[in-house]
């Protein structure tokens, strides 16, 4: 067979893709459509390393951690930087003061100069935010007037807020937690990039296989629009004297028309999505659009990859078929299909995850590669048992209506086809249940460590530059929104001065303070307790000994001074139950009135402020209040919400993100399901208006056109089901999470499996109606 | 042209039936009248609107006016329901091609209009049985349409149209595709069957030898009808 | 065959020569001499009707009042005598086009005579067709009920002549399909 032979053969069919009037262009739009959503989603997978290697360049290159434990002396090139992050309605600002030491003083990338005292640059971002109404409170915490914007290059994505300020008061708030000096930014260590938690990099790599498995099976079916029209052609074809081979080269070049126009499709789609990309922002994470630089090597793959899988699948659902002169025949399978190989492929998936288990429980990390082909072996197993479960049930199914009698029969007699078209949907569904589970287990896992209690306090603030917390406590008192606030500090103390033996904390707050952490009898200023927590080993015991001598804040060799202060501990050391609600826990020392430690211990305390609100002032209007409050009070503190779903809602974002991700491929689906029901419908006109003429009610025929599709489905589903929470279960093994099934996810997925029957049922009405019209019989 | 009044004891009658799809007119002043257990065959060239009035006589197809009237009632004042149920349980249909369900069993292809009327499965495939006993392809009962000749499909297909015992049976060139021995084994069980059941049949054929089954013959041409007997 | 058909169209215009000629005075008095020429045109093909045989036939019509002498045109050559139909004869014509021939084989040229003559004298030509298709079905009829009742020979005699009246049908569809296109080739 010459190459030319075959030149000319695919050639030919690439013209019969397009041709053949409205109904042949239609087909050749869908074909690319369907292709194109597919391509589109593959380029932005292969453009995926590219935007988390310029997110990462970019986030080394603004670095301002030394990471060095010498301090650095200050100097002509040295710089002081504090962290001044804070946060705008649960979205993160990332905030940066600058004081500069000197003209050679370094300058972190996007400014191009630094900025003076009371100026700032911002990201353009963020100068849109402070533009907008509302923003008061926001812009009452950001040091300085707006000289400038942030460039991309000091950015790691469009939507990023950020602000660089200068600043005149940062040296004496050296050593404060977020303060430091440096002498370059960028990334000193160069150690390269930290490799990702197991734990998440299999998530990402879930989502990934559980997303682009259904697009492939999509890609795979959207080629086939048109498969019995195409299959007349080539009987005509046949008839006029091509060979079996020229008519299957002749599919094939349809197949591939089909694919290449779905890739120019599939780059459209996805140059108009970086154009809109800078506009999105995904899970806190925003890009832009020149980040989406697909990886030249993955992008051939896909342009070599989706012509050829078109062509093969053409081929191989050829495989079967006879195409003769005067029709295309299916050469019924031998006998009934069999089980055993199509079980092969889901437990070699189920193998290949085995030996994961446990593994994110800090047991080491993940084989990413033994992880994305197990999955994937699990889910495209799918595909190989469904056809083998519709037919062994279908077969079973008797009796009934007339209109299940018809769907019924129709199945047995077609069943692959049936299995085909809801292939896809099970894939996306049993991907999207296990995943479900999965993030459900974490989320669980993570809120039962927390142990935070949002109805004891809602808001804790991290005091840093101020040296004792009375001028906050007092502001927060006058805000808007506090009802009550409890001000406890912490510091350590050990047997000498300098010391490298442990320490006992001492937790220091007013009786009513010490009361939120424990119960206490009878509490007057100046007493102390030990903690029911506290260590009972010999030497914390003696450490605890009342009247004994200790130093407060004790320095470690090598480190910054402590405080050394010394404290005889009271003659009589109280007890101290700890309340299970604790606003504190790991309560493993002392809890001290402050009048009972020594003045020179004060500088030691490290201040939390916990703050009740009002209830009746409402969210997040008073958080917002408050953040803005404490910042104008001590620049460098931190507020943090209190909610015992803290993390759940993160995932939560996550995992709304997926059932999206998923409906949207679950819709895509739909698509050309509807496309292959219009497709039969069309094709039984004649038999539609016979059976009308003899007085078929309509509503027979919808009950039966609606069986046709329920049934595979809910076989499908089934499948599904099984699949995925078998997956879901084996990995919450793997990350050593209690298994629990997320009936709620579970269900969800399952119900728009569902509504996706009933819509392709509901949009295939209208032309089911009209094929039932009588003119169908019309031959003159 | 169009046929006198509904004569007496006349079944089902129609009179001035008009027609037309889109700008093309299918009948245009058109009459037919026939009697219970009467043979009459639909002639004229194709194209000539034989189809149209089949279809409008059997309330598959409204007609743009002119009226119907079948045992006495008029059939434009019925609903599409009504005109339904009547074609389930008062007529029978055989058409030339496209009209067994290729999935459906031939037994159950014939049992399909009882099923229809609400009969239980078992009862219907029994009488369906009895039907293709006598149209000689009882022997098919298990297979499935896909599988039997032409000729064996069209037997089928005429023990369906007889199933329900209906009064009426329209034939649209119901050998067509059948060769000369099939066609003419075909219309003589088709008529057998009628006539004993005393069935009145439509038999829609532009074939002298097929219409050789009938009793009269009525002529369409252009739209327009012409009754042979009367006009003689 | 073709001398078969040649035979035939002598011997069925033996039979209908008259209303043919008839026929053709309807649109308006001729000579005899005219009359044959008209007659040559139409129908005669290549066998040209002799003119005794006009003038034969005239005389006969004369006779039975079908036809009445116009006038006497005086000139050189042998008589001419101009006929013109009478009512009776138009009446005469009215019914031999409207009587459906006896199906019988080969009698597609009277048929074919009466359809130009219906024709040329603007009468439906299609009920023509009509009443003689239905008169077929008529013996198809009774050869189809005697078929159904007899035994093999029966159905194979029967067969025999239903094909051939099936031809003559499909002749007559045909022919009938063609009107409109032989109208205009009469009408020349």
């Amino acid at each position: 067979m010459s190459a030319r032979r075959w030149a000319g053969d695919l050639a030919m069919g690439t013209r019969f893709a397009f041709t053949g009037g409205r109904e042949g262009w239609v087909r050749a739009l869908l074909t690319g459509v369907g292709v194109g959503l597919g391509v589109a989603l593959l380029l932005l997978t292969a453009a995926m390393p590219s935007i988390l290697d310029t997110r990462h360049a970019h986030e080394a290159a603004r670095q301002d951690y030394s990471f060095s434990s010498t301090d650095i002396k200050p100097a002509d090139d040295t710089i002081v930087v504090a962290h001044t992050d804070t946060v705008w309605h649960s979205k993160d600002v990332r905030g940066r003061l600058l004081q500069p030491e000197g003209a050679k003083a370094p300058l972190p990338p996007g400014i191009d100069r630094l900025p003076a005292a009371g100026e700032m640059y911002v990201s353009p971002a963020l100068a849109d935010l402070l533009r907008s109404p509302g923003t008061a409170l926001l812009r009452e915490r950001l040091p300085g007037k707006v000289v400038g914007t942030i460039g991309e290059s000091g950015l790691i994505g469009s939507r990023e807020l950020a602000y660089y300020a200068g600043s005149e008061k940062l040296v004496p708030l050296l050593g404060k937690g977020n303060v430091e000096r440096i002498d370059r930014f960028g990334d000193t260590t160069s150690q390269g990039s930290e490799p990702l938690d197991p734990v998440l990099l299999l998530l990402v790599l879930m989502v990934f296989v559980v997303l682009l498995t259904p697009v492939a099976i999509f890609v795979a079916t959207a080629v086939r629009f048109g498969g019995e029209q195409r299959d007349r052609r080539l009987a005509a074809l046949r008839l006029i004297g091509c060979d079996g081979g020229t008519a299957r080269r002749i599919a094939a070049g349809e197949a591939l028309a089909g694919s290449v126009l779905g890739l120019v499709f599939g780059v459209g789609f996805f140059l108009a999505g970086a154009q809109l990309a800078s506009s999105i922002e995904l899970f806190d994470v925003s890009i832009f659009p020149d980040y989406l630089t697909p990886s030249p090597v993955l992008a051939l793959l896909v342009a070599l990859a989706v012509p050829a899988t078109a062509v093969l699948v053409t081929l191989f659902s050829l495989r079967r078929v006879v195409i003769e002169p005067l029709g295309v025949v299916r050469t019924s399978g031998p006998g009934r299909r069999r089980l055993w190989w199509r079980l092969l492929l889901p437990l070699l998936g189920l193998l290949m995850l085995t030996p994961m288990i446990g593994k994110g429980n800090g047991g080491g990390d993940f084989n990413p590669y033994l992880v994305t082909f197990g999955v994937l072996a699990l889910l495209v197993g799918i595909t190989a048992l469904l056809p083998w479960l519709v037919e062994r049930a279908v077969g079973r199914l008797d009796g009934g209506p007339v209109s299940w009698q018809l769907a019924v029969r129709r199945l047995q007699l077609s069943s692959g086809t049936a299995a085909r078209m809801v292939n896809g949907i099970a894939v996306a569904v049993a991907g999207a249940i296990a995943l479900q589970m999965l993030f459900a287990g974490v989320d669980a896992d993570y809120t039962k460590s927390t142990g935070k209690d949002p109805s004891r306090t809602q808001l804790e603030v991290d005091l840093r530059a101020a040296t004792t917390p009375d001028a906050t406590v007092r502001a927060l008192r006058a805000t808007r929104g506090v009802r009550r606030t409890v001000t406890l500090s912490e510091t350590s103390f050990g047997a000498r001065p300098e010391t490298t033996e442990d320490t006992i904390q001492i937790m220091v707050g007013d009786c009513a303070a010490l009361r939120e952490l424990a119960r206490i009898s009878s509490c007057h200023e100046g007493d102390a307790f030990v903690s029911s927590g506290a260590f009972t080993d010999a030497a914390s015991r003696k450490l605890m000994t009342p009247g004994h001598t200790v130093w407060v804040d004790p320095s470690y060799p090598g480190n910054t001074k402590g405080a050394e202060a010394r404290w005889t501990l009271p003659a009589e050391l109280g007890r101290a139950q700890v309340r299970k609600d604790a606003l504190r826990g790991d309560l493993t020392g002392l809890l001290v009135t402050p009048s009972a430690l020594p003045a020179k211990a004060r500088p030691s305390l490290g201040s939390s402020v916990y703050v009740m609100l009002d209830p009746k002032v409402p969210e997040p209007e008073a958080t917002e209040e408050i953040r803005t409050t404490v910042q104008a009070v001590d620049v460098l503190a931190d507020v943090s919400i209190w909610q015992s779903t803290e993390r759940s809602t993160r995932y939560g974002a996550i995992r709304t993100g997926l059932f999206a991700g998923a409906a949207a491929v679950l819709a895509l689906i739909g698509a050309s399901l509807l496309v292959s029901q219009l497709e039969q419908l069309r094709e039984r006109k004649k038999l539609l208006s016979s059976l009308i003429a003899f007085g078929t009610r309509r509503r027979t025929l919808t009950l039966s056109v609606l069986w046709q599709t329920a049934i595979p489905i809910a076989l499908g589903l089934l499948l599904a089901m099984t699949v995925g929470l078998t997956l879901g279960g084996v990995l919450m093994k793997m990350t050593a999470v209690p298994l629990r099934v997320d009936w709620p996810s579970v269900l969800s997925m399952t119900g728009v499996g569902a509504a996706i029957v009933l819509a392709v049922t509901l949009l295939s009405l209208p032309a089911l109606l009209r094929l039932m019209r009588p003119d169908g019989l019309r031959t003159e | 042209m169009n046929a006198p009044a509904a004569p007496a004891g006349s079944l089902l009658t129609a009179e001035d039936l008009r027609k037309a799809y889109g700008p093309t007119v299918a009948l245009d002043g058109a009459g037919f009248s026939i009697h219970p257990g009467e043979v009459v065959a639909v002639m004229g060239p194709s194209g000539s609107g034989k189809s149209t009035l089949l279809h409008c006589l059997a309330g598959i197809v409204p007609p743009d006016s002119g009226s119907i009237r079948y045992a006495g009632r008029e059939m434009a004042t019925m609903n599409d329901a009504e005109r339904s149920s009547l074609r389930r349980s008062e007529f029978g249909f055989v058409f030339q091609f496209g009209q067994l369900v290729p999935e459906l069993t031939c037994v159950e292809n014939v049992a399909l209009p009882l099923r229809l009327n609400g009969t239980s499965r078992k009862e219907a495939e029994k009488t369906a049985l009895g039907w293709m006993q006598r149209l000689e392809v009882d022997d098919l009962a298990k297979k499935r349409p896909g599988e039997v000749s032409g000729g064996q499909g069209q037997r089928v297909a005429v023990a369906r149209s007889l199933v329900t015992g209906p009064r009426v049976l329209f034939a649209d060139e119901p050998t067509g595709a059948l060769d000369s021995l099939n066609g003419e084994r075909v219309m003589e069980l088709l008529t057998d069957a009628a006539r004993s059941t005393n069935a009145a049949v439509v038999l829609v054929t532009h074939e002298a030898r097929v219409a050789a089954y009938s009793d009269r013959e009525i002529v369409v041409r252009d739209g327009r009808s012409r009754d042979m007997e009367r006009a003689v | 065959m073709y001398t078969h058909c040649v035979y035939t169209v002598c011997r069925v215009l033996g039979m209908s020569i008259g209303h043919t000629l008839l026929g053709l005075l309807e649109s308006g008095p001729r000579h005899g001499y005219d009359l044959k020429r008209a007659f040559d045109e139409k129908f005669g093909h290549d066998r040209p009707l002799h003119y005794g045989q006009v003038y034969s036939t005239m005389s006969r019509l004369l006779k039975n009042g079908l036809v009445e002498v116009d006038g006497i045109e005086a000139g050189g050559g042998p008589e001419r005598k101009r006929y013109a139909i009478t009512d009776a004869g138009i009446t005469d014509v009215e019914q031999w086009l409207a009587t459906p021939e006896k199906p019988a084989e080969y009698l597609q040229s009277t048929l074919y005579t009466k359809v130009v003559l219906a024709l040329l004298t603007h009468r439906d030509a299609g009920d023509i067709l009509d009443n003689q298709r239905s008169e077929h079905l008529r013996s198809m009829r009774i050869l189809t009920d005697r078929k159904r009742h007899g035994d093999l020979a029966d159905q194979l005699v029967c067969d025999h002549a239903l094909f051939h009246l099936e031809a003559d049908l499909r002749w007559l569809e045909l022919t009938a399909a063609r009107l409109d296109k032989l109208r205009v080739e009469v009408a020349r």
